[in-house]
């Protein structure tokens, strides 16, 4: 026996390519996924076919277009789908940075399936559902504990509802003092996620946007002089997408509350402060963490999710209803808030994510979520030296110390090799890695955004940095095999301007694609 | 002395101190505590949080699951709730699918990463079209009332007007959600329904409607159950003042019933809850919008639309995000409303759903809901002074229920019930005061003769019991 040779520095990868037809393509008439149970004789003696009730003019008059499928044949098409997705727990996940996703822990998977959770109707009796409401309830003072606030709704079912909960807030806020006219403005700055600005958008207010200073920080003067008797509200994250602490943070909301403003805080992300600063010391009236982040639940490719909202005293009786409350042993809905914005999300948001960041905070206690923010900001440091000695790599503002994320630069090596920030992505796509840019507008040119968390090990850590130091080396030497990457994945280039931005070529579904490919056809014949 | 090692946490790696002391010495840093100096001494939290220990897994699995056995779930008690959320089957491949650890754990891949991902949730859009007979379907909203928000908001947009009318049945709850996003730009106004149908009134419609109507939205089946037959009606009338058309619809009845679009609906939302998701204590809940293929709607969408494309490589398919540059994501504040995390894994499980029941799994649903809401309306009416339903129209799975002649309150009966191990209907007495002692029940496909026969029998004998029977005696004697 010879050894075998594991000497590679990238890992030698190919994503499952199982060519997977379109489900409708699938179908086979007469075949049948899943059976119902059949209804009593007795009932159809009784009331007939039931559809006869219908009246005329609602009766559908033709079955759905459907395919047809066996229960095997689906459940193998999805399988398939599913083996090429790369989920963060195949993943070194560091590439999407401002939202990178951690571990998932798979224990908490099994409560949040099981019956007493997910067999639960959200009107039974409060009686029934004090297991539920206990979790909600003892969620809530850990999160009082985590960022100072006094009370917690777990009803925003996402960072963006989040801030949206946010701004209707200080619009209620605003209104209750008779100044919901006047304060018509609120402020956020360009490194914010871009939720900020829009939900803020919906409620109806102006947007002022603060750019960055030098250092990176968002520009003090220039807040000065955008606060005045309009401004409703400040909504600003810590650190920003840079990673830099804003350390005039008690100033910046200071300015806002001497103007009459209400600060808001988005924690979405709060990976490299848990234990280590808290919104209510920094001045904030209103924070959210969004628990399918920073506390773990899985992020379900974009939901469902939950976005932990924490006010002050002052802003409890604006919160969406109910909020749980204890008296005695037992635990209650209160729904009686007396300027409550109303709801943002049914019934009582997504509780199986509250469920399973609970089960989180437990498993950590009050000392593992500090070592949480510390390894989180030492894996992120690590990352963060390394990547700024590979070529053409960098990362703007200033230097030191960064926090639980960076925002990096390609900027040197476009402009040497003329390869982008996208064609890294998509080269990155063929070592398995999930590698990210940057929000729009791109302030920092050819950006890329990474965050480690806690969860990965530094041999996680030195693989995802010898695949950006593989890549920054093709770049030089071999530019063509980045720009015309992928070449490991499940597909190649998708032609994306013409098919996805022309109307008369785009295709949002099956049916859709059927007619236009059709009348093209007879456009060519 | 020994001093004992720190066990390394299972969450996090590097927990271990040798791998710290190597990382440290690589970043030239001393300690840890070192790399937070940015942030000032002020703002340091020195306290301990007051949070438990950590718990191991299998301590973690008592105390939680502890808690958890405290709830009495729908498997143990018969359930008759609806009212926006429904108690259906969930096929076993639905719950396969969503629980893999891919979909599960993806975010945010582009397509080179999660091709699987954008094939499923195209999917997802493609079979709901089907299902709703509209060639465009977004990407999954959060649940019905947002999804309703939103649609009112796109509708708002296309026609410049600020004003939408909304029956006065819609859900309470859902009303102040829509009210909520609605605000400030848009009022909304309801119109009333008749008093023994609950149809909606159309002789208010007409008089509400005017050029400032941005659009009429109104709800397939209601939120009382009943079905509003008078769509074709609405929707022209809403045309001859150029506003749109909403529907709100329950995707279980679209086997049988006809979908909007066949009655005039230009923009048509809804919940998938119905479609393969558990009830989650309200958290599998899932807004979809639904348009004609039409650059004035499409463009309004905040949402993402995937869409097909072919590849460099011929026979691949591709996919991609359909006019981007509309988002929050590429526009900030001047994008349409706002995009981020809804319920993408709940669409790819409506697509699984949608997928194993076919056309005739989907038909049968609605037809055995329709036989067995009868049989369950019929037996309750069967009981002296109870009504069932209180509107003289045709219900789909839910019905309002009449107990004000009885003696008892809903909570009365509602009480009885849960000692005798059922979930017994909504009470609608706050929600409606001017319908009395009225209970909103719900019957799927899951209910079993035997499962409404002992409903049945068990109001029967709480009306029967001690307690307010002089009541009952009372208007026996007046009868």
């Amino acid at each position: 026996m010879q050894k075998i040779n594991r000497d590679h520095k990238v890992r030698n990868y190919h994503q499952a390519k199982w060519d997977e037809p379109i489900i409708f393509e699938l179908h086979k008439s007469g075949e049948r996924g899943v059976t119902l149970p059949p209804v009593e004789e007795e009932i159809t003696n009784n009331v007939g076919d039931g559809v006869s009730a219908i009246p005329l003019e609602m009766v559908r008059k033709r079955k759905p277009n459907l395919p047809e499928i066996s229960q095997n044949r689906v459940l193998r098409h999805y399988l398939r789908l599913s083996q090429e997705t790369l989920g963060a727990a195949f993943n070194v996940e560091i590439g999407q940075g401002t939202c990178t996703m951690k571990y998932s822990p798979k224990i908490n998977e099994t409560f949040a399936s099981s019956p007493n959770m997910s067999e639960l109707h959200p009107l039974q009796d409060e009686s029934t559902v004090q297991g539920m409401l206990e979790v909600m309830y003892k969620l809530d003072l850990c999160m009082r504990e985590i960022s100072g606030m006094d009370y917690f709704t777990f009803q925003p079912g996402s960072g963006t509802q989040s801030l949206f909960t946010m701004a209707s807030i200080v619009r209620a806020y605003h209104e209750a003092n008779g100044e919901g006219e006047q304060r018509n403005e609120i402020i956020t700055t360009i490194f914010s996620h871009p939720s900020q600005a829009a939900t803020a958008a919906v409620k109806g207010y102006k947007i002022i946007t603060l750019y960055p200073d030098k250092d990176g920080f968002p520009d003090i003067e220039k807040l000065k002089a955008a606060v005045s008797e309009r401004t409703a509200g400040f909504v600003v994250a810590n650190p920003e997408d840079t990673g830099i602490y804003n350390p005039r943070i008690k100033e910046f909301t200071k300015i806002v509350h001497d103007a009459g403003g209400i600060c808001y805080y988005d924690q979405a992300n709060a990976n490299g402060l848990l234990g280590i600063t808290r919104a209510k010391e920094a001045g904030f009236d209103m924070c959210f963490f969004n628990l399918h982040k920073t506390f773990s639940t899985p992020h379900a490719c974009g939901g469902p999710a939950t976005g932990a909202l924490g006010v002050v005293d002052k802003l409890k009786e604006f919160m969406p209803g109910p909020l749980v409350e204890k008296q005695g042993e037992k635990y209650s809905l209160n729904d009686c808030l007396k300027n409550s914005i109303g709801k943002v999300r049914s019934f009582q948001g997504v509780p199986q994510t509250v469920l399973r960041a609970y089960a989180w905070v437990r498993a950590l206690g009050a000392e593992g979520l500090k070592d949480v923010a510390k390894i989180a900001v030492l894996n992120n440091n690590y990352l963060y030296h390394k990547i700024l000695n590979i070529q053409g790599a960098d990362a703007p503002y200033i230097k030191g110390k960064r926090l639980e994320q960076v925002r990096y630069s390609w900027e040197q090596l476009t402009k040497e090799t003329g390869v982008t920030t996208d064609d890294i992505s998509r080269r990155m796509a063929d070592f398995a890695h999930h590698y990210w840019s940057s929000h729009h507008p791109f302030v920092v040119p050819e950006p890329f955004t990474l965050e480690p968390t806690e969860s990965l090990s530094k041999a996680d850590l030195d693989e995802y940095i010898a695949s950006l130091t593989h890549i920054s080396h093709e770049a030089y030497t071999n530019p063509e095999k980045v720009k015309s990457a992928p070449h490991n994945s499940t597909i190649h280039r998708v032609d994306e301007q013409d098919y996805f931005d022309n109307p008369e070529k785009w295709c949002i579904t099956w049916r859709s694609y059927l007619k236009k490919t059709n009348k093209t056809e007879k456009i060519n014949s | 002395m020994n001093k004992q090692k720190k066990t390394a946490h299972p969450y996090i790696p590097n927990t271990v101190p040798e791998v710290q002391e190597e990382m440290l010495k690589e970043i030239g840093a001393k300690t840890i505590d070192e790399l937070f100096d940015g942030i000032p001494e002020e703002l340091h939290y020195k306290k301990d949080m007051n949070i438990p220990k950590a718990l191991s897994e299998y301590e973690l699995r008592r105390y939680i699951e502890g808690i958890l056995n405290k709830n009495i779930n729908t498997k143990e008690y018969l359930n008759f709730l609806g009212a926006g959320c429904w108690n259906h089957y969930v096929p076993a491949v639905c719950d396969e699918v969503n629980q893999r650890a891919e979909f599960l754990t993806a975010y945010a891949g582009d397509p080179y990463e999660d091709h699987g991902r954008y094939q499923a949730l195209f999917e997802y859009q493609s079979l709901m079209a089907e299902l709703v007979d509209m060639d465009v379907v977004n990407v999954p909203t959060f649940d019905w009332a947002q999804a309703a928000a939103t649609s009112i908001r796109m509708a708002s947009r296309i026609t410049g007007r600020k004003e939408v009318l909304l029956p006065k049945t819609i859900a309470p709850d859902r009303l102040k959600i829509i009210k909520n996003y609605c605000s400030p730009q848009i009022e909304c106004v309801l119109v009333d329904y008749e008093e023994d149908s609950g149809q909606i009134n159309l002789n208010d419609l007409e008089d509400k409607l005017s050029l400032n109507t941005a659009a009429v939205y109104f709800e397939n089946p209601s939120y009382l159950g009943f079905i509003e037959t008078q769509g074709q009606k609405i929707s022209k009338l809403a045309k001859s003042f150029e506003a749109i058309t909403i529907v709100g619809v329950d995707p279980s009845s679209l086997g049988v019933l006809a979908p909007p679009s066949h009655y005039g609906a230009d923009i048509v939302c809804g919940d998938l809850q119905p479609l393969g998701m558990h009830m989650n204590y309200g958290g599998g809940q899932s807004g979809f919008i639904a348009t004609h293929d039409d650059l004035t709607f499409i463009q309004e969408y905040p949402s993402r639309l995937f869409g097909i494309a072919p590849t460099v490589v011929k026979g691949e398919y591709g996919f991609g995000d359909v006019f981007y540059d509309r988002t929050s994501f590429a526009l900030r504040e001047k994008g349409k409303e706002s995009v981020g995390t809804q319920t993408a894994l709940w669409g790819i499980t409506a697509g699984v759903y949608l997928s194993l029941m076919g056309p005739n799994g989907i038909y049968e649903l609605g037809k055995s809901i329709m036989q067995k809401s009868q049989y369950a309306m019929g037996q309750l009416g069967n009981i002296p002074n109870v009504v069932a339903s209180r509107f003289e129209s045709t219900n789909f799975k839910e019905f309002v229920v009449d107990f004000s002649r009885t003696g008892k309150s809903v909570k009365e009966i509602n009480q009885y019930l849960l000692a005798n191990g059922i979930f017994g209907g909504k009470d609608l007495s706050e929600e409606f005061p001017e319908l009395g002692q009225c209970s909103l029940f719900c019957i799927t496909e899951i209910h079993l003769k035997e499962d409404i026969d002992r409903l049945v029998s068990a109001i029967q004998d709480c009306i029967d019991s001690i307690g307010s029977s002089e009541e009952r005696d009372g208007v026996h004697a007046k009868n």
